[in-house]
């Protein structure tokens, strides 16, 4: 009897979100059960990093990798797990592109282990003691990973095979992006070429989406509680934000459905390098401020006063995608926020 | 100095690991937990708009997101000062309660079920969800799946999407639930009173009904006398969505009651440099070191401590399985109170004392009138500047605080998380499992290694992973070395 | 000795007005800080965001983009979406801690060679004493985590 092909899955800096979406394809983890041998997996499995160091070089067929790359446990496991498998996965925003942790990189590790250890109201710490990478203690040493000052994606410290974007990606994507590779190992069948985005679709998510969308031009951004918005139409028409023109679809656009804008959790579309560059891009030039004609110095004021209804560009455009931007990391000093 | 470490901890949000260090007598001298991971919420928040904090937060954890967005979506209500109308209050606590449903179910089935169901010293292969089903049947296996899916689909629905919800608002709900909905809704409610009785069936059926079992749960090894936190309503009884916060000590006496905007003045926490993870403990007793007892800060905040901090349930069913809970573990009434449980594998119990009561909750608002409202989005337009909101997460008493400008940008982020709470009880806990049961010349089995275990994993540590389906033995290892540190004993779990 | 620092402009230029204003500036030998590295665009409105970052990114200590008046694009309206998406640049660039100095939005007309000229020198004066930017070396760092991680301090895998 052949040998089962063997599955991992791992988190680094993560929130588990990817696991439990893994786990709502419902009965269809019996099937990958019947289908796989486990590996590795942390979550629910009792295989441990020796475990995974004695294997030969490839020996995981396929690892599905998520959350992003915050500390050096992160990166050396990214680097063991590249070395003992065959394919793998960046698996869900985080790993794909840095997802909600990345958003540290706005701020400094100094002014996190500050804020976290020192500033907090609730902070019992008046000899400023802070996590140490290696600490006596009476009955020996104790060791713990090194926080980076920068969240970086899987793909900036291994080559990674395959990206499923999402945070986290959606079950039906994930079963079929399952199916393929099950289909791929039993049968021979085909897979997608090599740093392909799979799991998700090829357009925007406002083609996803069912709200009525007309030409815009919008004249001031409103904060979801500012109003109620209308009904079946288009969120960014009524100037909320949503980042569905700039993100990948795959989803179903389930956020605009909900009444609240796409957040852009499924990534860049093909070709974009920096979606929150994009995202910028699309909004600002919909802006209905300003015409051939009119005066410059009274269009540069009016488009300074819209721009400034829209807060927070740097974290709402680059929510998901910080660690994949172009400029990747805020400069900063110190406690800046 | 001889030393055990066991890496990783599973179960954990990010990893964690322990470090038992033994003296020279072969004794064990302390125990470490130490957690490798941070992220900085409370940092990388500031500068964010706080209606935001729904959508950021609940990526502080996946298996919990539910907890943080409605945790999020209070402090917001705090924060511009809005009151939410009596039928956005029903929407939110009908979908936590869906929450709560998969939430504890995967718990029970799949983490801290199988040491019951299988037993400690089952085999490791078979101490998981599958062996649970083919102890049980594949029949009650699929019953799992399906209460996890069908739920699931309920905080879908409710809440936007699966995983990360995104209604929460300020003062409201992005989004009301139809006539017709409500009626798919009420029929899953239904299934899940049934399912919640079963499980609490199939407790009294596997555990209750071994002796053995009942001596483990029982056993001094696991039990810890210490303060206990959980949120109550007006009537005392427990409520996972709103309340104020209450605190008893280790004799049941009510030591304070306080409403989550006060958490400050009655939690501190602590920082060690051994672990990324801080050390909350009460102020009014002060912190005395690792150690059990009223004079001792250390408190606790699990479904057991919720019980232990309420007079009862809400509901009628599971108000019957609470006394039921007190009355079997020999807990007697004093001031028409029962005594806390003390025994920390007992939680397990508790956690399905609060699947009942989730599920009758589910039900009750699911079919209360007000549930359908549409007008569950409002206009806000006060000024924002400090809020503090909190719910009771399945792990522990969540607390979120959030300072804005006025424009409602972050400037400052402070929470106190579900685990966070718990983390000096889990060490404690560890360490005296791993005091009874590693002594001078104790062979270390796999058994052994599980029971360590188990005093960790009734806590249910935030990172609990639904449906295990796999060969799911706990990734462990157990290393004794000699004061040379050469390797004399090495022993693993892995299939 | 040392040799004083000389901020690297790197500029879009639009073919119609700020290309050839830079062509007049040539041809009429005006004299001015060599600085910018001209990029010629049919439009300032092809412009993506993108590019600027990427110049940032890529060693620029600053980028200039330079259209037609508004009023007088070829295009009728594409200075109109530069002048949108500049002002919100703008905002998103201090929150990645750029100074408002290096990125500089500059109308100039065909005729304009002194305007254009004025505005290289103004330019390069202005980042002058802001020093380069660097953002690979001094912003990523060594393996793009921001600082210099010694040896030392990261513990090896222990056998365990």
């Amino acid at each position: 009897m052949a040998e089962k092909p063997k599955l991992a899955m791992y988190w680094a800096a993560a929130c588990g979100g990817c696991e439990i979406s893994t786990l709502n394809i419902g009965e269809k983890i019996l099937v990958v059960d019947d289908v796989f041998d486990l590996a590795f997996f942390p979550c629910i499995a009792d295989f441990k990093v020796k475990d995974v160091q004695g294997y030969p070089d490839g020996y995981i067929d396929v690892c599905l990798f998520n959350g992003a790359i915050r500390n050096s446990e992160n990166e050396e496991m990214a680097h063991l797990l590249r070395q003992k498998s065959k394919f793998v996965v960046a698996f869900g925003s985080c790993a794909y592109e840095g997802c909600i942790p990345a958003l540290s990189n706005l701020t400094s590790r100094q002014a996190t282990l500050e804020t976290v250890y020192f500033d907090n109201p609730s902070i019992d710490n008046p000899e400023m003691t802070l996590p140490q990478v290696k600490t006596r203690v009476a009955e020996g040493e104790l060791t713990l990973p090194y926080f980076y000052q920068t969240v970086k994606a899987l793909d900036q410290v291994v080559p990674v095979d395959y990206y499923i974007p999402g945070c986290p990606p959606e079950p039906e994507q994930i079963w079929a992006v399952l199916e393929v590779v099950v289909n791929a190992l039993l049968n021979g069948g085909p897979l997608p070429p090599g740093g392909s985005i799979v799991g998700a679709g090829k357009v925007a998510v406002c083609e996803e989406c069912p709200l009525e969308k007309n030409v815009k031009a919008i004249d001031q951004f409103y904060r979801p509680y500012d109003l109620i918005p209308q009904p079946g139409l288009c969120l960014l028409e009524q100037g909320i934000v949503c980042m569905g023109p700039a993100t990948r679809s795959g989803c179903g656009a389930l956020c605009p459905q909900a009444n609240m804008g796409c957040r852009g959790c499924y990534g860049p579309l093909d070709g974009v390098e920096d979606q929150g560059a994009k995202m910028l891009s699309a909004i600002a030039s919909v802006v209905g401020v300003g015409a051939a004609g009119e005066d410059e110095g009274e269009m540069a004021k009016k488009l300074d006063e819209v721009m400034s209804t829209l807060v927070d560009p740097a974290g709402t455009f680059y929510r998901f995608s910080m660690a994949h931007s172009l400029l990747q990391r805020a400069k900063v000093n110190g406690k800046q926020a | 100095m001889q030393r055990i470490t066991i890496d990783p901890i599973t179960r954990l949000e990010g990893h964690g690991k322990i470090e038992i260090f033994l003296d020279d007598a072969g004794e064990v001298a302390n125990a470490y937990l130490q957690i490798p991971e941070l992220r900085g919420f409370e940092q990388f928040c500031v500068g964010r708009p706080a209606e935001e904090m729904p959508r950021i937060t609940n990526r502080i954890c996946g298996v919990c997101p539910e907890a943080h967005h409605m945790a999020a979506t209070k402090a917001l209500d705090a924060l511009y000062h809005v009151e939410p109308s009596s039928a956005v209050k029903k929407l939110r606590e009908f979908f936590y309660s869906a929450f709560y449903v998969t939430d504890h179910t995967t718990h029970f089935y799949a983490l801290g079920g199988p040491d019951f169901v299988l037993g400690p010293d089952a085999p490791a292969a078979e101490r998981n969800i599958l062996g649970v089903v083919h102890k049980v049947g594949l029949e009650i296996g699929k019953a799992v799946i399906d209460t996890r899916m069908r739920n699931h689909h309920v905080i879908k629905q409710v809440g936007g999407r699966g995983v990360h919800p995104v209604a929460g608002m300020p003062g409201g709900w992005s989004k009301a639930i139809s006539e017709e909905e409500r009626q798919e809704f009420e029929a899953i409610a239904r299934k899940n009173v049934d399912f919640a009785l079963f499980s609490l069936k199939v407790f009294d059926d596997i555990v209750l009904a071994n002796q053995a079992y009942v001596d483990l749960i029982l056993s001094d090894a696991f039990t810890h006398r210490t303060y206990y936190m959980g949120t109550v309503d007006s009537n005392n009884k427990v409520n996972f969505y709103d309340g104020l916060i209450r605190v008893v000590d280790p004799q049941g006496k009510e030591f304070v009651k306080y409403p989550s905007r006060d958490y400050a003045k009655h939690v501190a926490e602590r920082v060690e440099p051994w672990s990324y993870l801080k050390f909350p403990y009460l102020k009014g007793v002060g912190w005395k070191g690792f150690v059990d007892g009223p004079e001792s800060g250390v408190y606790c905040a699990t479904p057991l401590s919720r019980l232990n901090a309420s007079d009862g349930m809400a509901t009628p069913l599971a108000q019957e399985a609470f006394e039921r809970f007190y009355q079997t573990l020999g807990s007697q009434q004093v001031n028409g109170r029962y005594q806390p449980v003390h025994q920390r594998l007992a939680t397990h119990w508790a956690r399905l004392v609060e699947l009942l009561y989730a599920a009758e909750r589910m039900l009750e608002l699911v079919t209360d009138p007000e549930i359908t409202d549409p007008n569950v989005r409002v206009v806000v337009k006060n000024t924002p500047d400090e809020g503090v909101g909190s719910v009771e997460a399945p792990r522990g008493t969540l607390t979120h605080h959030y300072w804005t400008d006025e424009r409602g940008i972050l400037t400052g982020v402070n929470l106190i998380v579900g685990t966070t709470n718990n983390n000096a009880p889990i060490t404690m806990s560890v360490k005296k499992a791993a005091q009874h049961l590693i002594h001078n010349g104790t062979v270390i089995t796999e058994g052994l290694l599980n029971r360590v275990e188990m005093a960790f994993r009734n806590y249910d540590p935030c990172m609990s992973c639904a449906t295990h389906s796999l060969p799911g033995q706990m990734p462990l290892e157990v290393v004794i070395r000699d004061p040379d540190g050469n390797v004399i004993e090495h022993l693993s779990q892995y299939t | 000795m040392s040799e004083p620092y000389e901020p690297v402009i790197v500029g879009f230029l639009c073919n119609w007005c700020s290309y050839r204003a830079a062509d007049l500036a040539g041809t009429a030998r005006i004299k001015y800080a060599p600085n910018m590295r001209a990029i010629r665009v049919m439009c300032s409105g092809r412009v993506d965001p993108q590019f600027v970052l990427k110049a940032l990114r890529e060693g620029a200590d600053g980028v200039m983009i330079a259209g037609c008046h508004p009023g007088e694009c070829h295009y009728v309206d594409g200075n109109i979406k530069t002048l949108r998406r500049f002002t919100l640049l703008k905002q998103l660039l201090r929150q990645w801690g750029v100074e408002d100095e290096r990125v500089q939005l500059v109308w100039a007309s065909a005729s304009e060679g002194n305007l254009l000229a004025a505005a290289v020198d103004r330019m390069t004066e202005q980042l002058r004493p802001l020093g380069p930017l660097r953002w690979k070396e001094t912003v990523l760092g060594r393996n793009g985590h921001g600082e210099f991680i010694p040896v030392e301090e990261v513990p090896a895998v222990e056998e365990v």
